[in-house]
């Protein structure tokens, strides 16, 4: 399997050789934060046209098909008129809060973003209590929504806000939860130690009933936390126009968009690392040849490819149900998998306590 | 080390946004209309404000996840250790969760999470 810690201790003795130490420093945190920066821009291009595509699909339709070969450069194209759009001046918002909110926005996501093991050695922030902050550090968006929407001055983007803000902070308590119950089983928050463990089997196939229910009920409300598919009532578009970034435009918005698709990927990403074994390749007990096979397989392939798997799973949601009302939504949460997620949470510990996992 | 990077992640966020709302502003044209402060409405102006009051459902599930979420944070410390504390670590934290759900059922039963 290639570590590519190889690759950052390579770059780190090359800047060594030629310059100071403090240099160094300073260009290998530079270099960081350019690596982070083209990454979230390339998931963010890559998901929207995913997004088109898979969409089209299931409607029977063809998507983009003009723009480059499949239609691949209509992201770029989107991106680069997005950028060339007005930024109009509304008269009645609070200025220094509708500035404000899609800075809090894009910081949540690229946080999260930076938390999430990518592959062997690929991995910015790594806290020992990296999951716990992970989580503190995505709840942060739901303060720019909210200051979205109450900046606006407008009752669309006001209802638009007060929903989301009701339903991302709901479906946070599902997330913390199912997390919690990885937490339990693992015995430890650091997410590259989750990682390491998690090479004698996935926690989902290891942990078993548990951690199964945890996954289902972590990727319904990792759904509901990103205002995406069955989910998606603060933006629905035949009552709210666009709900809580009704008043933004051009860039203004852009980031809303980045950051909706970023805070998917984030979803799948920890999805991923804690139930589907992050970059981890599929191991079967007793089947030496296939683990061998499957170890040739960049570590960096089988993140994004899991995480491609349950990104497509997330959008498939999207087209299959229909939208729920807010009162229906509320319920899902309070009455159905709060008290599901906390009955999990001590099957876990049974499980846990009394060795029944694998 | 981490908290450097925290750091750096941080500031890339910040300068993302700045970076990418320079350009928008030096590129995008801009044209000057009196309509085109107005807020986005149905085509009439808004009626009254809309920095008002609202409705208190909200305010109810708000409280109720502060009730939550802080149970969660208390619980994560636990997770960690429950391996090592073993039968001991399960008897403890029922106590936690029964008076936690005893709460939820009151809310429950007094009907706060009915949608009115």
């Amino acid at each position: 399997m290639f570590d590519f810690g190889v690759v950052t201790q390579w770059i780190d003795e090359l800047l060594r050789s030629f310059l100071p130490g403090t240099a160094a420093t300073l260009v290998e945190l530079v270099l960081i934060g350019l690596c982070l920066l083209v990454g979230y821009a390339v998931i963010a291009l890559i998901l929207i046209y995913a997004e088109r595509k898979v969409c089209a699909f299931f409607q029977c339709r063809i998507g983009p098909n003009r723009v480059g070969p499949y239609g691949t450069i209509q992201s770029i194209a989107d991106m680069l008129k997005m950028l060339t759009k007005e930024i109009i001046e509304i008269n009645h918002v609070d200025r220094f809060l509708f500035n404000l909110a899609p800075f809090m926005v894009i910081i949540a996501s690229v946080l999260a973003f930076g938390c999430l093991p990518f592959a062997k050695g690929l991995h910015v922030i790594d806290f020992n209590v990296g999951i716990f902050f992970l989580i503190a550090v995505s709840s942060i968006g739901i303060v720019g929504i909210l200051l979205a929407g109450w900046a606006s001055n407008n009752k669309y983007s006001l209802i638009g806000a007060m929903r989301s803000g009701a339903q991302m902070i709901s479906y946070e308590l599902s997330i913390g939860l199912s997390i919690l119950t990885l937490v339990v089983f693992s015995g430890t928050m650091q997410l590259s130690e989750i990682v390491e463990q998690q090479a004698a089997g996935w926690f989902i196939f290891r942990g078993h009933i548990p951690a199964f229910i945890a996954f289902v009920i972590y990727v319904i409300a990792g759904t509901a936390e990103t205002n995406r598919g069955p989910f998606d009532l603060p933006e629905a578009d035949s009552e709210l126009t666009a709900g809580y970034h009704t008043e933004y435009s051009g860039m203004h918005f852009g980031f809303f968009y980045l950051a909706e698709y970023l805070n998917m990927f984030v979803v799948a990403g920890v999805a991923t690392t804690l139930f589907l074994g992050g970059w981890m390749p599929l191991h079967i007990p007793g089947w030496e040849g296939f683990n061998q096979v499957m170890d040739y397989i960049p570590s960096l392939i089988w993140f994004a490819g899991k995480c491609a798997v349950v990104i497509f799973i997330i959008m498939w949601f999207k087209w299959t149900f229909p939208r729920l009302r807010i009162d229906q939504l509320l319920h899902l949460e309070w009455k159905y998998l709060l008290p599901i997620n906390l009955c999990n949470l001590l099957l876990m510990v049974i499980v846990v306590v009394f060795k029944l996992h694998f | 080390m981490n908290l450097t990077l925290f750091v750096v992640v941080l500031i890339t966020a910040i300068l993302l946004v700045v970076i990418a709302m320079s350009i928008a502003r030096a590129i995008s044209p801009r044209s000057f209309n009196k309509q085109k402060g107005e807020a986005y409405e149905c085509g009439i102006p808004t009626r009254g404000k809309s920095w008002m009051q609202f409705k208190v459902g909200y305010y109810l599930f708000a409280i109720l996840f502060l009730m939550f979420d802080v149970e969660a944070v208390f619980l994560y410390p636990w997770a960690v250790t429950v391996q090592d504390a073993g039968i001991n670590g399960l008897l403890g934290v029922l106590f936690f969760l029964v008076i936690l759900v005893l709460g939820l059922a009151y809310a429950w039963r007094k009907g706060a999470l009915e949608w009115k």
